[in-house]
């Protein structure tokens, strides 16, 4: 399939790349890794008007420790992140989740800022953002993850504003994404991820509702000292799922508390 | 003879450096000088009336040439999209298929404006801008309900949604037999819709030249000649004039055997135009309109003894045909002529009910028919045996016929030429450490496992086909094969087939029968296809995996046929007799002198120079035809371990093993790949695979490859494979086919694993695809 016509820009620097979404006004797009946007245009489902390529801003694409926290610039790849040192040792549960999204050409694309951005309600880095309480970084302001998904591919960034960084906590203690799927590239039916850290449970759950999901009712539980099994029973409390070709939404919320319930005890494992 | 040397031994595939690094020659890859660019403006409609289609705003667009709608074509193109009359005489409606719709849409996807601009972009954004006022009609999807006298009607004007209903006479068991039988067990077995996905979809470059009336298309086909006997039928030109050019395909299995459309209406543009104009198929067209496969339901009833003897079979296929009737659908009724699998019966009666809906027509998928008999008679032998307690290696023992049966007369008369079942069975069940398998279930099942052990011990029929069983349902063509092999001057080889491989790799396995056949080296044999303006005046293309034992035949046969020519000249050139010279190891000597000899690049050369034998022409070629004289019948045992996660429904493959039987094997190598590739397919339908349309709307909901679930290698698990060899008796070559055998074979293998795994909580039966969400709720339902 052929898009409809657009514009091209490519720009060196944020600010560049700002000046050219503020010429080419709403309905122009920034054009990271491609691997949402471009399916969406060749399906002519997305007809953007212009598109700011920022593949070319190198400033984008970093991994930076800072204290206790972690810096993942938007232009970095899945499969820098997957196999990054820095962040294997700092938050292992990021590495582990880039090794684990789509297959070898899309982690080679896809980016930080592209999925955090695009906010598909399988997107695995957004359950980990919310559950662990980062921030979003754009060139305008930082957003606490709670703050920033807002729907269905919908979050709180403006139409000029441009995500510059995500950051993370430092969290190397036990921890597991359990990704349910069919083929190893398919996205997320359900995905569950658990951090122990700062003594408690962090428990997400990807693509059981609009936006990622934070189980607090299984964290609190945990906390009151539940067995993974018995506080896993609460992972689907308040979940209201809409069904899809792959899972009804009784299956999916099944599989929550299921996937639940082996994230904790695989996370005791490691 | 020459001493066999190729034929039997691993030759890697020579096809393999050009296509694994980009050299080959699909479609895209030809262009013509100011080629325009086509763009299909198609139904978003599953039914609908075709109000108004307003086309200036689109006429008027950048680089847009020319908009055309249906009555454009009505000059160009005569009558309807064929129909073989497979059965012909007991078809009840075959709706009328022009190639392009004009007052009526009948499904998703049909076309109804045709946009050609100089760029591909502009021609998407000209079909974009026809304006197509459509009133929508109701759609009919559900196969059951289409068939019901009441039903709304796929075509308006149709009298019902039955394209055909009749039955095939086997000798049939009694009600009075299937009553007092002590075993009956019935089902109901779904064959999902499936789409058929090669790597390169559909594709045609027309070039119309108006002075000497002559076409050429370059297009991806398993059919060159049948393209181009259509095609200049329905363009009213001579067959002679019209070249269809199709060099490398990248997958077809099966959907590129019947002509398209598409494959009318591009060379009638190029007519119409004056130019050269070309059409590559999006991904997205491919999944929605290349002719869909499978799409049916059986119902089936066997009755048995106590003990496991098979009695009786009662199965009526439900076929959804799509909106028309596709060219070669009706072939896939051979599945209830197969129904009785790999074992006697008493008696199975069949019958077969073609049903219209508003849906993508289907045709042969690989395997066509096959794969659905097999899983059909597979799946109810194994519920026979748990109805009764019996193990499922035991019943199928019993009821094999037997190799002293051989030719074995079935029950719809079929001769079933060679086999022995039990060979394959008792290897599959040694490399897959059957006994031990069972063993291990028990003791699984003690702590919640849920393993299972399914078999498929399939056959097929396949090598079409004889020009008796042929050509009365074809409407008068008879599946032999051709070939053609002509020797230069100096001794290099080009051999002409009329099959025409999409990734079965007959460069080499056709190049080594040739080269050990004329005793010369491999690479001097250039094997050619695809392309009807060389080579022999028919052919008849690859599918059901006819092309070694049809075509390769033919191939040796002429190959033979120069041999024999040679040996005369070389008599003549030795100054002896022709019965006194041998030909061996590629040299023509006399008996008893080895060292004075003639190779047979001598020869050749000598053919084409003076002081022949009197009356031998110049030259060294021959064309052989082949008709055989039955159909081939391969056979094997395939083992599937899978174990069921209980919790999510999850299934995965521990192992996989296939035992096939093909007869005489070419190339080992090919053989492996082909089954690798067949059972992927195969495991693809039993877990993956399945076009979804919504029901009421009648919207395909599986329209890009991310919710239509093609299996990767990540999905697949190695696969352990080895062959028995029970040559064919049906050709001097003893070969049977072997393309569609894993396909055949797998489903049923996987589904019965399931089945098994699963008995502990009383399940019998899970249709296919066996997806995660469908076991997980099914395994609910039976836990209440
Ligand atoms: C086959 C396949 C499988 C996939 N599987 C998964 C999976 O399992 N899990 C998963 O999470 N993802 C998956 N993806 C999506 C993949 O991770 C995408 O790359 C990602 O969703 C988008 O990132 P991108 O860099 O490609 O962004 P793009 O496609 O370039 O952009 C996506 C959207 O984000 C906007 N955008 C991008 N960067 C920024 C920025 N810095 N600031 C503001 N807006 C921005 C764009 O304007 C656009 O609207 C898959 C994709 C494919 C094709």
């Amino acid at each position: 399939m052929i898009p409809a016509a657009f514009e091209y820009a490519r720009a060196s620097s944020v600010e560049e790349a700002s000046k050219l979404l503020n010429k080419y006004g709403e309905d122009a797009k920034v054009l990271a890794g491609g691997h949402s946007l471009i399916p969406l245009m060749r399906l002519r489902l997305a007809q953007p008007t212009a598109l700011v390529d920022i593949n070319g801003i190198k400033e984008l694409d970093h991994i930076k420790e800072d204290g206790n926290k972690l810096r993942i610039g938007a232009l970095t790849r899945h499969v820098t992140i997957q196999s990054s040192s820095v962040v294997k040792g700092k938050l292992p549960l990021l590495a582990e989740v880039a090794g684990e999204v789509g297959d070898n050409q899309v982690r080679n694309m896809g980016t930080m800022g592209g999925v955090i951005a695009h906010a598909d309600a399988a997107g695995d880095y957004p359950t980990l953002a919310l559950m662990l309480d980062a921030d979003i970084v754009t060139n305008q302001r930082t957003i606490p993850a709670h703050d920033f998904f807002k729907d269905l591919f919908t979050t709180a960034l403006g139409p000029d504003e441009i995500v510059t960084e995500v950051v993370f906590p430092v969290a190397n203690g036990p921890h597991k994404y359990v990704k349910f799927r069919r083929r190893l590239f398919d996205w997320a039916i359900v995905g569950v991820a658990a951090q122990k850290m700062n003594g408690g449970w962090r428990i997400g759950l990807t693509n059981v509702g609009v936006t990622p999901v934070r189980a607090n009712a299984v964290e609190e539980a945990l906390k009151k000292g539940a067995k993974p099994e018995e506080a896993a029973e609460h992972a689907s409390d308040g979940l209201d799922p809409a069904g899809d070709l792959r899972a009804s939404p009784e299956y999916k919320k099944h599989l929550a508390r299921v996937l639940t319930k082996r994230a904790i005890q695989q996370a005791q494992g490691t | 003879m020459a001493v066999s040397q190729l034929v039997g031994a691993r030759v890697k595939r020579r096809e393999d450096p050009r296509l694994v690094t980009g050299h080959g020659h699909f479609t895209d890859d030809f262009t013509r000088v100011g080629v325009a660019h086509v763009a299909f403006v198609r139904s978003p409609h599953p039914h609908a009336l075709i109000k108004k289609i307003e086309v200036t705003e689109a006429s008027k667009a950048d680089g847009v040439v020319a908009v055309y709608t249906a009555r454009d074509f009505k000059g160009q193109l005569a009558g309807t999209l064929p129909a073989l009359p497979v059965f012909v005489a007991v078809k009840k409606y075959v709706p009328e298929h022009f190639p392009i719709a004009e007052r009526e849409a009948c499904y998703q996807g049909e076309i109804v404006a045709v946009v050609v601009a100089e760029t591909k972009a502009q021609a998407a954004d000209g079909a974009n801008m026809v304006d197509v006022d459509y009133e929508p009609l109701p759609a009919v999807i559900n196969v059951e309900k289409a068939a019901q006298p009441n039903s709304d009607k796929v075509h308006i004007d149709a009298a019902d949604n039955i394209c055909w209903d009749l039955p095939f006479a086997g000798n049939e068991v009694s009600e009075a037999a299937f009553k007092s039988a002590e075993v009956v067990v019935k089902e109901r077995i779904h064959q999902q819709r499936l789409t058929p996905t090669p790597m390169e979809t559909r594709g045609v470059l027309a070039d119309y030249e108006a002075y000497d009336k002559r076409l050429t298309m370059w297009m991806s086909t398993q059919n060159p000649h049948f393209i181009r006997l259509f095609v200049s039928g329905a363009m009213g030109l001579q067959e002679s004039l019209v070249r269809v050019i199709s060099a490398d395909v990248g997958g077809g299995f099966g959907s590129k055997i019947s002509p398209y459309p598409e494959d009318y209406l591009v060379p009638a543009v190029s007519r119409l135009l004056g130019r050269p104009v070309k059409w590559i198929e999006s991904r997205t067209e491919s999944v929605q309109n290349a002719y869909a496969g499978r799409g049916q339901y059986y119902d089936v009833e066997v009755a048995a003894k106590k003990d496991g003897t098979l009695l009786g079979m009662r199965v009526t296929q439900y076929l959804d045909v799509g909106a028309y009737c596709a060219p070669f659908s009706a072939f896939q009724t051979v599945a209830c002529l197969m129904a009785g699998g790999a074992y006697k019966w008493q008696g199975i009666s069949s019958r077969t009910v073609g049903v219209l809906t508003n849906k993508v027509p289907t045709d042969p998928y690989r395997g066509a028919g096959r794969p659905e008999a097999t899983h059909l008679v597979e799946r109810m032998v194994d519920l026979v045996a748990r109805e009764i307690g019996m193990d499922p290696v035991a019943i199928r023992r019993k009821n094999f016929i037997q190799p002293k049966d051989f030719p074995f007369t079935q029950n719809f008369g079929l001769v079933v030429d060679s086999g022995d079942y039990e060979k394959t069975l008792n290897r599959a069940l040694e490399l897959a450490g059957y006994d031990q398998l069972r063993k291990q279930q028990v003791e699984g099942r003690k702590h919640g496992k849920y393993m299972g052990i399914g078999l498929s011990t399939w056959i097929e029929l396949c090598g079409f086909g004889p020009s008796s069983a042929t050509a009365p349902a074809t409407g008068g063509i008879a599946l032999s094969e051709a070939a053609q092999v002509r020797v230069m001057p100096t001794g290099s080889v080009i051999v002409y087939t009329g099959t025409h491989a999409h990734g079965q790799g007959h460069e080499t396995t056709f190049s080594q029968i040739v080269a050990d056949t004329l005793g010369v080296p491999m690479e001097s044999v250039d094997l050619r296809h695809g392309d009807t303006g060389e080579g022999t005046a028919m052919g008849y293309g690859t599918a059901g995996s006819r092309s070694l034992s049809v075509g390769g035949v033919a191939i040796s046969r002429a190959s033979g046929k120069v041999v024999d020519k040679a040996r005369k000249l070389a008599a003549h050139i030795l100054e002896a007799a022709e019965e006194d010279v041998v030909f061996d190891q590629g040299k023509f000597h006399v008996k008893g002198s080895p060292d004075k000899s003639k190779t047979f690049g001598e020869v050749a050369f000598a053919a084409y120079g003076a002081g022949l034998p009197e009356g031998m022409e110049q030259g060294l070629e021959a064309v052989a035809y082949f008709d055989p004289p039955n159909l081939v019948w391969p056979f094997g045992a395939h083992v599937c371990v899978v174990e069921v996660d209980p919790e999510t429904g999850a299934v995965e493959i521990q192992k996989y093993v296939a035992v096939d039987d093909c007869g005489n094997i070419i190339n080992p190598t090919i053989v492996e790949g082909q089954i690798h590739g067949g059972v992927t397919q195969g495991i693809g339908q039993a877990l993956f695979e399945e076009m979804i349309y919504d029901e009421e709307s009648g919207q395909l909901k599986t329209g890009t490859l991310i919710d239509y679930s093609v299996p990767t290698a990540n999905e697949i698990p190695n696969l352990i494979t080895d062959n028995t060899v029970t040559p064919s008796p049906t050709n001097e070559l003893g070969v049977k086919g072997i393309g569609e055998a894993g396909t055949i074979a797998a489903s049923a293998a996987v589904i019965n694993a399931i089945s098994d795994a699963l008995t502990p909580l009383g399940i019998k039966h899970v249709d296919m695809p066996a997806s995660p969400n469908r076991l997980w709720a099914q395994i609910k339902e039976a836990r209440k």
